[in-house]
């Protein structure tokens, strides 16, 4: 017969490390969706000008995220910052997401055709409202798809705020194998976790999107 | 009026038009001929501004259209434009897509501007396709909502670039008749196109572009039914 010490306090705790997964990547993609959206825009109009940007962000793009962590948790130490670990994971997911939401939203924002463009503009539309009512509705379909990619990613990154202290969903499962000495049981159940909560969100973006195929 | 006075227009070293000079009078009617590359298309998108000029100078109605001063989205508000890519904006139904211009750009109110999209939309006969998406339109449906919505802007000017190029054959027609009934009401049009019967027939001029100049203009019977220059000849032989 199966047997596990696994007590449903256990399973509870879990769960509140699930929560604590969900915020950080709540909070991580507010942070990089505005900032991608805002540098994603910038990239796409003024290719030249922003080549700056495009360089920064590269570095948050290619430098694996947990050193990211390691040396911004030891910058915030050495700067005497006074924020919270949930903070610095925030950020430095947020930022981290950041640059993969400005190539989303670049590339949606030039998959609109130039002709359309212009003419919106033919009809007398400024700049600004074309941008608004043509060019952003339509990049949001192309662009939505690899947001919602990014979502699931960031969530999964969430795993290494763990070094920084922070008792996410992995770092509660870890706790409870030390002491219950039961790795596959646990690490199934968190893993399991994880799955429902990446289906339903892949599930909502699905939904959104059918709605979205079946006008154009 | 629209007043064309010796324009030059280059696209980096390629120069497409070389010294065009043309008037168009209120209510008149003038169809461009011509083969491709002979700068027909390019001439039109100068009209309301959406290419630059190198020289020259183009009037509206007395405004400067490439002066630095001019407002230009407040001049292609009287000069609607038909494109040869219809344009659709896929995102919006055909209603909507009529609308959003006299919404954003008049400040019609959302009744207002409705009112005026089913009116258009009825013209041209797609008064039962208000919901619809363009995607489920015939290409000949969605030129049609497009010649509809440059309509609602109540321009004093229509330009259409090559509008049935794009077009099965079968759906040409219908986009045709639209045009003809525009004609008939009076609405001074540009028109670039490879339609010479349809340009005859509703032409009061016809100009024939040939490497970006007017080659020969004047009455279509005139420049269709009796050509001077051998070269108009051979063009009209080519596609007739």
């Amino acid at each position: 017969m199966f047997e596990t010490s696994l007590t449903s306090n256990d399973l509870l705790f879990l769960l509140k490390g699930a929560w604590v997964t969900l915020e950080l990547t709540v909070g991580a993609m507010l942070i990089g969706t505005l900032a991608g959206v805002l540098f994603g825009l910038l990239r796409a109009t003024l290719p030249r000008a922003t080549l700056p940007l495009a360089w920064v962000l590269d570095v948050f793009r290619s430098v694996p995220l947990l050193i990211q962590f390691v040396l911004f948790n030891a910058l915030k130490s050495i700067a005497g910052l006074d924020i919270s670990a949930f903070a610095v994971g925030c950020i430095v997911l947020g930022v981290y997401a950041a640059s993969f939401c400005t190539e989303i939203v670049r590339s949606g924002v030039l998959a609109v055709p130039a002709n359309l463009r212009r003419a919106a503009r033919s009809l007398g539309m400024s700049y600004w409202q074309d941008l608004r009512h043509i060019v952003l509705p339509i990049a949001t379909r192309v662009a939505f798809p690899g947001w919602l990619n990014l979502v699931l990613s960031v969530m999964k990154d969430t795993a290494l705020v763990m070094w920084i202290g922070i008792v996410e969903l992995l770092r509660a499962s870890q706790t409870i194998v030390t002491r219950i000495q039961e790795p596959l049981l646990v690490l199934c159940i968190a893993g399991l976790i994880y799955y429902v909560m990446s289906l339903v969100v892949a599930r909502l973006g699905a939904r959104l999107e059918k709605r979205w195929q079946e006008n154009d | 009026m629209i007043e064309i006075d010796n324009v030059y227009k280059s696209f980096a070293d390629l120069e497409v038009i070389k010294g065009v000079s043309l008037t168009v009078n209120k209510g008149e009617v003038v169809s461009i001929i011509g083969g491709s590359g002979s700068g027909k298309s390019t001439l039109l998108m100068c009209i309301n501004g959406l290419e630059p000029i190198q020289k020259g100078s183009i009037r509206v109605d007395g405004t400067e259209v490439h002066a630095p001063g001019t407002d230009l989205n407040k001049l292609r508000q009287k000069i609607g434009i038909v494109f040869q890519q219809w344009n659709a904006f896929p995102h919006l139904t055909v209603l909507e897509n009529v609308m959003l211009a006299p919404r954003k750009v008049l400040g019609k109110s959302k009744e207002e501007a409705e009112a005026l999209a089913v009116k258009q939309l009825t013209h041209v006969g797609l008064g039962d396709k208000l919901k619809v998406f363009p995607s489920k339109l015939s290409g000949g449906q969605q030129q049609r909502m497009a010649i509809a919505r440059a309509l609602a802007m109540s321009p004093d000017y229509m330009l259409f670039d090559e509008a049935t190029s794009a077009l099965d054959p079968q759906l040409v027609g219908e986009v045709l008749d639209t045009m003809r009934l525009l004609a008939e009401e009076g609405m001074t049009m540009i028109l670039v196109t490879h339609e010479i019967r349809f340009a005859r027939d509703v032409s009061d001029r016809v100009a024939f572009f040939r490497n970006g100049l007017v080659h020969e203009i004047g009455s279509p019977d005139q420049v269709i039914g009796n050509p001077q220059k051998p070269e108009t000849a051979d063009f009209l032989k080519s596609v007739l």
